[in-house]
């Protein structure tokens, strides 16, 4: 077998001991009533309230409305962050216009404004898709236009010389040598996301994988709350994952390794 | 005129921006090529060789005087002028026929004909094989003859290369030296090749242009009339060879390597 393999063996054989080491924990526990049980469920417990939820039909309405609104949001603000990002690092003036009042911004964390934008846009899903497109734009956007800015002056020449007009540059160089920065931009956009929406689903919100975990506060369904808070957990996993495999596959002339050595 | 490039009274002033003293890079520089004509630019570093060279590609503006190809005078870049840069120039996200294809594509050609003329190029610098890898995955001097076939696509008048095997090994230098010859040979295209190395310009050119330590002028042109393919133990090549050191002697001794911090004395400078 080969390193890789064995790799991937050790990480998954990881994640199973601590799953078993804590439901042997649980286990224990039940027996010896060291701590509450109800206040720390095992995994199997975790398994049964989820299932309980998914049969009740409401796990999956929380997973559906909590992922439409991190998308929703996400996707506005790429789609403002990055043709904004491109054309800042591109014009040194539109730069000196655009940069301060990002700087402004950014040092604010999205939370703080979540109670203006309640009162602004209710509390509905456009204070929330908002808040997250609002927290996402500043990732994507510095990511963006430090890529744009970085391009090595010698692409755009041999661009020039090779008789490229100002739109063939910008679709066959710019974007293309700033991509890797732009999808580092996205990964972080979606981290923080993510982060976003379930703070605000915990504040306000009638539905969501944030708002289920309060709902259950209240009526100490503590299983509940561990279940909310590890879908979240494998949810973000899974799309940072799937980013990756993304950027693997988009960036590939970055990363294939060196065999021909003449 | 039967000139295909005339540089004539090229002289370029850098301004610094940040209020440094005006930096004369090049001084009245006349030279004219023939066309299929095999031309090597030599000199110290820093003398002005890269500057000449953007000049003539269009990248840099000259501050008097003026550059004709084929009797047109030259106002910007184009794709007349092939330019071969001296490193990492290709585009990395291309593979190998993607960037060969480059020129031809922006033209507007067909993707038939492009792949057509990607894989004629490719087979002239023998790396057909090597047409779906990413440049990352080439050795340098593959890289410099993928740059090479990628200028040669757009069948240019003039192919302007600035010290493209500088960072090459000794021996792949030597080879890629060999390989320039006869590409050179089967296109017939005329080459404006800027180098340091004295072997480098003996192996290569018709003519041999030595330029004086900044600002840079026309020191000396030394026509190379040796037969091909050369050797670099020839008597007549080594003959050459001890007269071009002799040339660049001095011009280093003047003051080629030495950079003002002021910019005062920008120019003859000695420590
Ligand atoms: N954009 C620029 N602004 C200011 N000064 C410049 C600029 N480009 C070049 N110079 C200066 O002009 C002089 C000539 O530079 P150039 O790059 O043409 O030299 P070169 O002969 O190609 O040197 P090398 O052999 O090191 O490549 C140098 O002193 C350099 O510092
Ligand atoms: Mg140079």
């Amino acid at each position: 077998m080969n390193p890789k393999f064995w790799r991937h063996a050790l990480r998954t054989a990881s994640v199973l001991v601590f799953l078993l080491a804590w439901q042997a924990g649980s286990v224990l526990n039940a027996r010896y009533q060291y701590l509450n049980p109800i206040l720390f469920p095992s995994p199997l417990d975790m398994v049964r309230a989820a299932y309980d939820e998914a049969v009740q039909g409401i796990l999956w309405g929380d997973i559906g409305a909590s992922l439409a609104r991190v998308f929703q949001g996400f996707g506005i603000g790429a789609v403002v962050a990055i043709p904004l990002g491109c054309a800042t690092g591109y014009f040194r003036r539109l730069e000196d216009c655009v940069d301060p009042i990002v700087e402004l911004f950014r040092p604010i964390p999205p939370l703080a404004l979540l109670p203006l934008f309640i009162i602004w846009l209710g509390i509905g899903e456009m204070s929330k898709v908002l808040l997250i497109a609002f927290s996402t734009f500043f990732p994507i956007f510095l990511n963006t236009t430090e890529g744009v800015r970085s391009i090595d002056p010698i692409h755009l020449r041999a661009a020039l010389s090779l008789g490229a007009n100002r739109s063939q540059i910008f679709t066959n160089v710019i974007i293309r040598s700033a991509l890797p920065s732009i999808i580092v931009g996205l990964r972080l956009g979606f981290a923080l996301g993510f982060f976003v929406l379930v703070a605000a689903e915990l504040i306000a919100a009638d539905s969501g994988l944030g708002y289920r975990i309060q709902e259950s506060r209240n009526f100490f369904l503590v299983d509940r709350m561990f279940v909310g808070a590890a879908i979240i957990g494998v949810l973000g996993f899974s799309f940072n994952y799937a980013l990756r495999r993304l950027e693997d596959l988009l960036l590939r002339w970055r990363t294939t390794i060196v065999q021909a050595q003449a | 005129m039967g000139y295909e490039l005339q540089v004539i009274g090229v002289r370029k002033v850098f301004r610094p921006e940040d209020g440094r003293a005006p930096l004369v890079a090049l001084e009245r520089f006349d030279l004219a090529i023939e066309k299929g004509e095999f031309v090597c630019i030599l000199g110290p570093s820093g003398c002005g060789k890269s500057t000449l060279l953007n000049i003539v590609a269009g990248f840099l503006v000259p501050t008097e005087g003026q550059v004709i190809l084929d009797g047109v005078e030259v106002t910007g870049s184009g794709r007349d002028r092939g330019v071969v840069f001296q490193e990492h120039a290709l585009f990395p996200w291309f593979r190998v026929w993607q960037n060969v294809e480059f020129g031809p594509k922006m033209a507007g050609v067909n993707p038939a004909e492009r792949a057509r003329i990607a894989d004629r190029y490719l087979d002239l610098v023998g790396l057909g094989a090597f047409r779906a890898a990413f440049p990352k995955e080439l050795s340098g001097g593959m890289k410099q003859r993928v740059a090479i076939a990628r200028a040669l696509a757009n069948d240019p008048k003039i192919l302007l290369m600035d010290e493209p095997f500088g960072s090459l090994d000794a021996q792949t230098r030597r080879l890629m030296q060999d390989e320039l010859t006869k590409i050179w040979t089967a296109t017939g295209k005329t080459i404006l090749f800027v180098t340091h190395s004295i072997e480098e310009s003996l192996l290569l050119a018709d003519r041999v242009v030595v330029m004086t330590a900044r600002p840079g002028r026309i020191k000396t042109v030394l026509p190379a009339p040796l037969t091909r393919p050369r050797s670099d133990v020839a008597p007549d090549f080594v003959a050459l060879k001890a007269e071009l050191q002799g040339l660049l002697k001095d011009e280093i001794e003047a003051g080629g390597e030495a950079r003002p911090t002021t910019g005062n004395n920008p120019g003859r400078q000695t420590l």
